[in-house]
């Protein structure tokens, strides 16, 4: 409306501001264009070129076939059994993992916030796995895992309890793989939650001191709704990370042992690039889209309220 | 901190103690990789295992170097690492001016459309980007390696969030004095935002050093593997014992933790800077 009245009074300047908002336009969508471009290949045409597929039969020789099937490959996908396993793995490895790998990483971070002598050196030392590859740990822990000279088994058996077959038998291996990745994961959680708590301003604390309040009542009063955006972002992101973990699968126990650690994505890269099923794992692929968009949709819907924005 | 001199002193003394645990609980493995590479063969078969080698034992750094290229797949893991983090840094840091300082039609809409490029998991993209590289014979190239990961939404965010936190009255100052947007950019913008610059830098650096599926599908000979997928089948395929094994993870995670000692005061200052605005 503004703009219209003022064209009445100076028919001129609307020509000009409309030209130079153009202009606007077109040099900013230059500065888009690189990463547009990247994501338009990489990124948007293979969703829509996955759905495709997902939606076509799969082609015996390999690649993918123009033969329309509707909802089958879901359908097929849903009712097998190693898929709705792989699911069932999926998630409980996703609550084996964040939980625990969370409040490892707030306890350092808190620790690791003191103001004490050399508490950088301990900084360094908890953020480490942040330098460590996904690929390298999972060596690493093959090794300590190790039936004959495994060292874990061999401090179990020092505190008298019986040890464990960690990767070879179905009751253990998720939780052998799960504690690998809360290690893994410790580095990236723990920085993101010392920057965040290095962000929350000094004064509240001291006006929280002055209150007379102790650790405990700082801690839950004034850090941890702080922090909530935070933990809130760690949160979200670590769920994330849980759903697409593959290196240390395929690394420590291949899916195995009988399908306990078969994880959706290493499902799908068995069925699209050793069982030439294209669109039975492009469908499984969504159907794992569809579930990670949900789950990170509660999460914001339960913890948005619970989220404290200064 | 309250009470008599003496208990405060005790509490310091229990606070380091649990820091020096906890240090030690995470440190483990990588102390104990590190001393497996140094035992003989008899040593690093040997029940109940041994912790301290009897010397340091340099064959199995000799051995594994004569049997994989390791330092090939550091180089290639460098050269493709590198090359992402510094077309992520000009794309995202191009993509984040465009959004924090300009004013355009759509600027809205098109935000969302690269925020929601960090909702989408790879398993969706994987199969098509494998068939376009296929396509396009760069299976087995860098190029294949690094072209699907040169623009990133999150960095593109992260760099936005922080070029807000500079002062509008600079651009306007600027723009009064002649200054033409992609000089404000390269000589204000880029210079004030050398934390959030250094952060996005480490964390694409590691992001895509440490990836392992991507190499895994499109290398296939061994000059041009990186070093997680030479790391991994060094255990899967080459039956060869934990101390040569050990070596050569030693030897690619070298790298990566030297990166980050140096730079991970950059990461949290940068990573902190970013969290301030929202």
């Amino acid at each position: 409306m503004a703009t219209e009245q003022a064209s009445v009074s100076v028919p001129h300047a609307r020509g000009s501001s409309r030209l130079r908002e153009w202009q606007a336009t077109l040099v900013s969508l230059l500065y888009l264009l690189p990463s547009l471009v990247a994501f338009s290949v990489f990124v948007f045409y293979p969703v829509v070129k996955s759905l495709w597929i997902s939606l076509h039969a799969d082609n015996p020789f390999g690649g993918t076939s123009d033969i329309y099937v509707g909802l089958d490959q879901y359908k097929n996908a849903l009712s097998s059994p190693d898929y709705r396993n792989a699911l069932k793995v999926t998630i409980l490895y996703t609550l084996y993992t964040v939980p625990i790998g969370l409040l490892i990483a707030l306890t350092l971070a808190v620790m690791a916030n003191l103001r004490l002598r050399a508490i950088s050196i301990f900084r360094v030392a908890f953020a480490i796995t942040i330098g460590v590859s996904v690929a390298a740990g999972a060596v690493i822990f093959a090794l300590l895992y190790n039936p004959s000279t495994g060292v874990l088994n061999y401090f179990l058996t020092r505190l008298g309890l019986p040890s464990v077959q960690w990767l070879t038998h179905t009751n253990t291996a998720l939780w052998a793989i799960a504690i690998g990745t809360i290690w893994l994961g410790l580095g990236f959680n723990f920085t993101i939650l010392l920057s965040g708590l290095q962000g929350i301003p000094e004064e509240l604390y001291e006006s929280a001191r002055i209150d007379g309040a102790g650790g405990g009542r700082m801690f839950f009063n004034v850090t941890l709704p702080l922090l909530s955006p935070t933990l809130f972002f760690v949160s979200v992101i670590s769920v994330i990370a849980a759903f697409q973990s593959f290196a240390q699968i395929d690394v420590l126990t291949k899916g195995g042992p009988a399908g306990s650690t078969n994880v959706v994505v290493y499902s799908i890269y068995r069925d699209a690039f050793f069982n030439f099923h294209s669109a039975y794992a492009s469908a499984q692929a969504v159907i794992l889209f569809i579930i990670l968009l949900i789950l990170t949709g509660i999460q914001f819907k339960s913890l948005e309220g619970r989220v404290f924005y200064q | 901190m309250s009470g008599s001199p003496n208990t405060r002193l005790l509490r310091k003394a229990l606070l380091y103690v649990l820091l020096g645990a906890a240090a030690l609980a995470i440190l483990f493995p990588l102390l104990y990789a590190l001393t497996v590479s140094f035992m003989t063969p008899d040593e690093a078969a040997r029940f109940p295992p041994k912790f301290i080698p009897s010397g340091l034992y340099l064959d199995n750094y000799r051995t594994v170097l004569e049997r994989l290229p390791i330092p090939r797949y550091i180089l290639n893991s460098f050269i493709v690492s590198g090359c992402v983090m510094l077309a992520q840094l000009v794309t995202a840091s191009l993509a984040a001016y465009a959004f924090a300082v300009r004013e355009f039609r759509g600027r809205t809409t098109l935000f969302i459309i690269f925020l929601s490029t960090l909702m989408i998991p790879w398993e969706v993209t994987v199969i098509p980007n494998y068939q376009t590289i296929l396509q396009w014979g760069w299976k087995d190239t860098y190029i294949g390696l690094i072209a699907p990961f040169v623009a990133t939404g999150f960095g593109t965010f992260l760099l936005r969030q922080f070029f807000l936190t500079i002062p509008k009255e600079l651009h306007d100052a600027a723009t009064l004095d002649g200054c033409g947007s992609l000089r404000y950019l390269l000589t204000i913008v880029i210079p004030l935002s050398r934390p959030a610059l250094g952060t996005l830098g480490v964390y694409s650096f590691l992001q895509t050093w440490n990836q392992y599926l991507w190499p895994l599908l499109v290398t296939d000979s061994k000059n041009m593997r990186t070093s997680q997928i030479g790391i991994a089948f060094l255990r899967t395929e080459e039956s060869i014992s934990y101390n040569l094994i050990m070596a050569g993870v030693v030897l690619v995670l070298v790298p990566t933790i030297a990166l980050l000692i140096i730079g991970q005061r950059q990461l949290i200052r940068g990573l902190t800077a970013g969290s301030v605005k929202g």
